[in-house]
């Protein structure tokens, strides 16, 4: 008998359901679709949905249907070019200061599926078309502006200590502080330990009068995160803008972010919103008049200014300003060590914390507005030229009243949670200047392209599959039939650990699949010529099915690792689409040494065990 | 059905003194290559601009090369691809005053565009790339550390698995195998770029892949035939060997192929250089590989002594 023990028959028959399953999403392609979300204070509800019907209708524009969940209008569209046709109409129609409209790519996976997390495999941009875009942060810049945060502090502690100095210099790794006498020197190193621990303070042996101070790497190494972090947050608010469903944002390295855009055909105008200024303001709130009454009559006094916060709410500030954006050096969320509830801890940097200062010397106890300014620019075509011009977006992000007299840290509290904390200190982060980011990679791939891609690498995945698997069958008969039986299980099972583990299928991605196809054979050609060479040798057929299976796992394990020592350094040192590459290579060894040995076996053994007495091994 | 005699006995050793030669003036030839001609390095590695872009009506490449030069463009090519209407630009990384300015570098792109507009010739772009030439001398690096630690990886491992002139053996076929197939990519100055980085590495790792199964047999026949010299053992293990050797070839030919022909031009190169790698790995496992462990004088003697019992084998399943 050819005995399989039960655990291996189990096996194989739970990763098929599982295969079977999880490659299933595959089956549903995305509907192209648009979906509307709410800007400042708009709500999406069945008024907007009766005017984008209205609007599509008016314009004879073909839409599958409408549904509206979670705050997001969603269109379905049978059709690529109606989606565009009804994009441009809606961008009409509503505008695009109150609604966000972005195309999008609907799911059609049924809904318990998604349920058990099963998705169709996302495609990469060389499939679908977009652009690429590899950004670099400018450290240099990063570190000049920490660098010259700490020397404002430097000189601020000092005169609020009324330390006498002749001097803060920067240096090549630090900052070097001159001081008068060698008492002034003891004191500012008292203080400076203590106010400034960020700052690794020594004394210079050679001089009575000079300290030196460093900044902790850790430190830098945090702001440096932290520039990332901000800069990745600022870029992720403006993609935004442009509305475009599924956008990729990721760090990479140290210093590097890769933003994809799938489906965005124009770099300029990319580029151009990415490219964007944002500044924060500090103001007064005038509250000497009432702000409701005045956004209805519009009637401003001379001294102020109307602005509304996200929730549409209107408030008057004063024209004078605090303090700006490029003062602020920092905000954090944290707990009110007084009252336990969710606050924002923000520094400014000297000149803004002096004019904190002044400020909420004379008003405690009055309110004051945090307002965001976004300066977007825009190319239009007039006339057939380009005129730039620059739109401009001002909202309050944040009412709060003056609790006592600050300099530059402060805490916004009287948040609700620390969800808002976390966000608001992100935003005030985002909004104030971004260190510089330049563009180093840039790959734009039309929609045609992605289109034909795909297409051809079908094309040739299927053709090359159907010829190995005649062949196969052809050469080995009932072993070469089972062996399709298994090359079909390990495609299976390939498109289902590729869709769970959320890869990106790219273009060389196919070609791994496919190299991995004529690979996987290779297995069962091992296993098929050892059981013919145990048949030749005069071995019974049952005894040279199982020596074929067992004698050929070393090699084929030997030969598999090595090819996957390959598919890791491609892993570790590729990226983009090396990277893709050497994933599916890498899952399609695993599947295809998984499917060649362990699923033929149990086939095999299903129908030897049938026959009573097995005169001939079909190989 | 069975296209090979199993009882052939192909007397593969007996050639080894010309099938080295052969060997050895290919690599040598291949070097040559690398050190006169060099690889055609894409812009992933280089760095630069490619743009590709399409036009309803037929495009005149002199007229192109002519409006960018005009408009101050300096080293770039302009080439048709798939027939008249279709157009492919290459710019090289900015030199001088602006070889720094990351901002010039990226807006190629642009510049390119915007001349070709005002000349009156309109195209649709297509596909357009720009690389940093920072991120151009990392890829290549990282290129090349990735060709040494697999390299290296891969012997460290047929080393410990079998005895170290069988490792020697097969990383000396690798490296043969890889510098035959620079050589090729090098005569035909196919476009080096990052899948054909990926198509050198998988060529690296099936090579060995297909030297393991023949040594896992000439190991076989060492333990098992005690009358059988060296040169009779292995000659029987690449005989015995043959018809997977060949079996494979023709399975994984069939995936590359229908890759190469159908796959459309952003595979194409990668299906071209992994035709030849694999080509060229199925021959020196035989003819190349085997000669070097003759001559290392392994015997014997090394297999049993070294390892009597291997107990990795005997937990086999």
């Amino acid at each position: 008998m050819f005995e399989i023990p039960k655990w291996k028959i189990g096996l194989v028959t739970a990763l098929v359901v599982f295969a079977f399953l999880y490659a299933l999403p595959n089956a549903f392609p995305g509907q192209p679709a648009i979906q509307i979300s709410a800007n400042r204070g708009e709500v999406v509800n069945d008024l907007l949905q009766g005017r984008v019907e209205g609007t599509l209708k008016g314009k004879k524009i073909a839409f599958d249907n409408v549904r509206i969940d979670d705050d997001r209008l969603t269109l379905r569209f049978a059709e690529n070019d109606s989606q565009l046709a009804a994009h441009t109409a809606l961008v009409e129609e509503l505008g695009i200061e109150k609604y966000t409209i972005a195309l999008d790519t609907a799911s059609t996976v049924p809904s318990w599926l998604s349920a058990i997390r099963g998705k169709p495999m996302t495609l990469g941009l060389d499939l679908r078309g977009g652009i690429h875009f590899l950004m670099q942060v400018d450290q240099q810049a990063a570190r000049d502006k920490l660098d010259e945060g700490y020397i404002d502090g430097l000189y601020v502690m000092l005169r609020a200590e009324k330390i006498p100095y002749r001097g803060v210099t920067r240096t090549a790794d630090g900052f070097v502080v001159e001081l008068t006498t060698r008492e002034d020197r003891e004191r500012a190193y008292t203080e400076l330990t203590e106010q400034l621990p960020d700052l690794i303070v020594t004394r210079r042996d050679a001089s009575e009068t000079i300290l030196e101070a460093v900044i902790r790497p850790e430190t830098v190494a945090q702001a440096q995160r932290a520039t990332i972090e901000q800069n990745i947050t600022t870029l992720r608010n403006r993609i935004n803008e442009l509305g475009v469903a599924e956008p990729i944002i990721q760090q990479q390295g140290a210093t590097r972010i890769v933003v994809q855009l799938p489906g965005v055909q124009d770099p300029t105008r990319a580029k151009t919103i990415l490219g964007a200024t944002a500044t924060l303001e500090y103001r007064a709130v005038n509250d000497s008049v009432n702000a409701v009454e005045i956004a209805q009559t519009g009637r401003v006094p001379p001294d102020s200014l109307l602005v509304y916060t996200r929730e549409g709410e209107p408030v008057v500030v004063r024209r004078e300003i605090i303090a700006t954006g490029d003062q602020l050096t920092g905000a954090t969320s944290m707990l009110d060590t007084e009252s336990g509830t969710p606050a924002v801890s923000v520094t400014l940097d000297a000149a803004g914390g002096r004019r904190m200062l002044d400020f909420t010397t004379d008003n405690v106890g009055r309110p004051m507005a945090v307002v965001f300014i976004e300066r977007v620019p825009e190319v239009k075509i007039v006339d057939g030229k380009e005129v730039r011009t620059s739109r401009e977006t001002k909202e309050i992000i944040s009412v709060a009243n003056i609790r006592g007299v600050f300099g530059p840290r402060f805490q916004t509290t009287g948040l609700d949670s620390m969800q808002e904390a976390t966000e608001l200190a992100l935003l005030l982060r985002a909004g104030s200047l971004a260190v510089p980011i330049d563009i180093i990679e840039e790959r734009v791939i039309g929609p045609s392209l992605g289109a034909e891609n795909i297409q051809r690498g079908l094309e040739a995945m299927l053709i090359g599959t159907a010829l190995i698997a005649l062949f196969v069958m052809v050469y080995y008969r009932l072993v070469g039939v089972v062996t399709v039986v298994g090359l079909s299980v390990n495609l299976l099972l390939l498109t289902a650990v590729l869709s769970f583990l959320g890869a990106t299928l790219t273009m060389p991605g196919i070609a791994g699949i496919v190299l991995t196809v004529g690979m996987a054979v290779d297995a069962n050609v091992l296993i098929a010529e050892r059981i013919r060479e145990e048949v030749r040798a005069g071995n019974s057929p049952l005894a040279a099915l199982r020596a074929g299976y067992e004698k050929a796992w070393g090699t084929i394990l030997d030969a598999n690792l090595t090819t996957m020592f390959a598919a890791l350094a491609m892993f570790a040192f590729g990226s983009g689409p090396v990277r893709g590459f050497a994933v599916t290579l890498l899952a399609g060894l695993l599947t295809s040494m998984f499917s060649a040995v362990v699923v033929t076996n149990v086939i095999m053994a299903a129908i030897y065990n049938r026959q009573r007495k097995v005169a001939a091994i079909s190989v | 059905m069975e296209i090979f005699n199993p009882n052939a006995n192909i007397p593969f050793m007996s050639w080894r003194k010309m099938s080295m030669a052969v060997s050895v003036f290919l690599m040598i030839a291949s070097v040559a290559l690398l050190a006169t001609r060099g690889l055609n390095l894409a812009l992933d590695f280089t760095g630069g601009t490619l743009i590709e872009a399409t036009s309803v009506e037929a495009l005149d490449s002199e007229k192109v090369r002519g409006t960018l030069a005009a408009g101050g463009f300096d080293g770039f090519t302009v080439q048709s691809i798939g027939g008249s209407r279709e157009i492919a630009i290459r710019v090289p990384p900015l030199a001088g005053e602006n070889a720094n300015n990351a901002k010039a570098q990226a807006q190629v792109v642009d510049r390119v565009k915007s001349t070709l507009a005002q000349a009156g010739i309109n195209v649709d772009i297509k596909r357009s790339e720009f690389v940093g030439p920072q991120v151009g001398d990392e890829l290549k690096e990282d290129g090349v550390i990735a060709v040494v630690f697999v390299l290296l990886t891969i012997m460290l491992y047929v080393a410990m698995r079998f005895e170290w002139r069988f490792g020697f053996s097969a990383m000396a076929g690798q490296i043969h195998d890889v510098i035959i197939t620079l050589g090729f990519i090098s005569l035909l100055q196919l476009s080096f770029d990052l899948t054909v980085l990926a198509a050198v590495l998988t060529v690296a790792g099936y090579s060995i892949n297909d030297k393991v199964v023949v040594f896992d047999r000439v190991r076989e026949i060492f333990r098992s035939a005690r009358k059988m010299g060296p040169v009779e053992s292995i000659n029987k293990a690449i005989n015995n060997t043959l018809s997977r050797t060949l079996i494979t070839g023709i399975t994984v030919f069939m995936a590359l192929f229908s890759l190469f022909f159908l796959g459309g031009p952003v595979v194409e190169n990668f299906a071209l250089t992994s035709i030849v790698g694999i080509a060229i790995g199925t021959l020196s496992s035989i003819f190349f590989c085997n000669p070097i462990l003759l001559w290392m004088g392994v015997s014997k003697a090394d297999l049993k002594q070294i390892r009597p019992e291997d107990p990795a084998l005997a937990a086999r399943p």
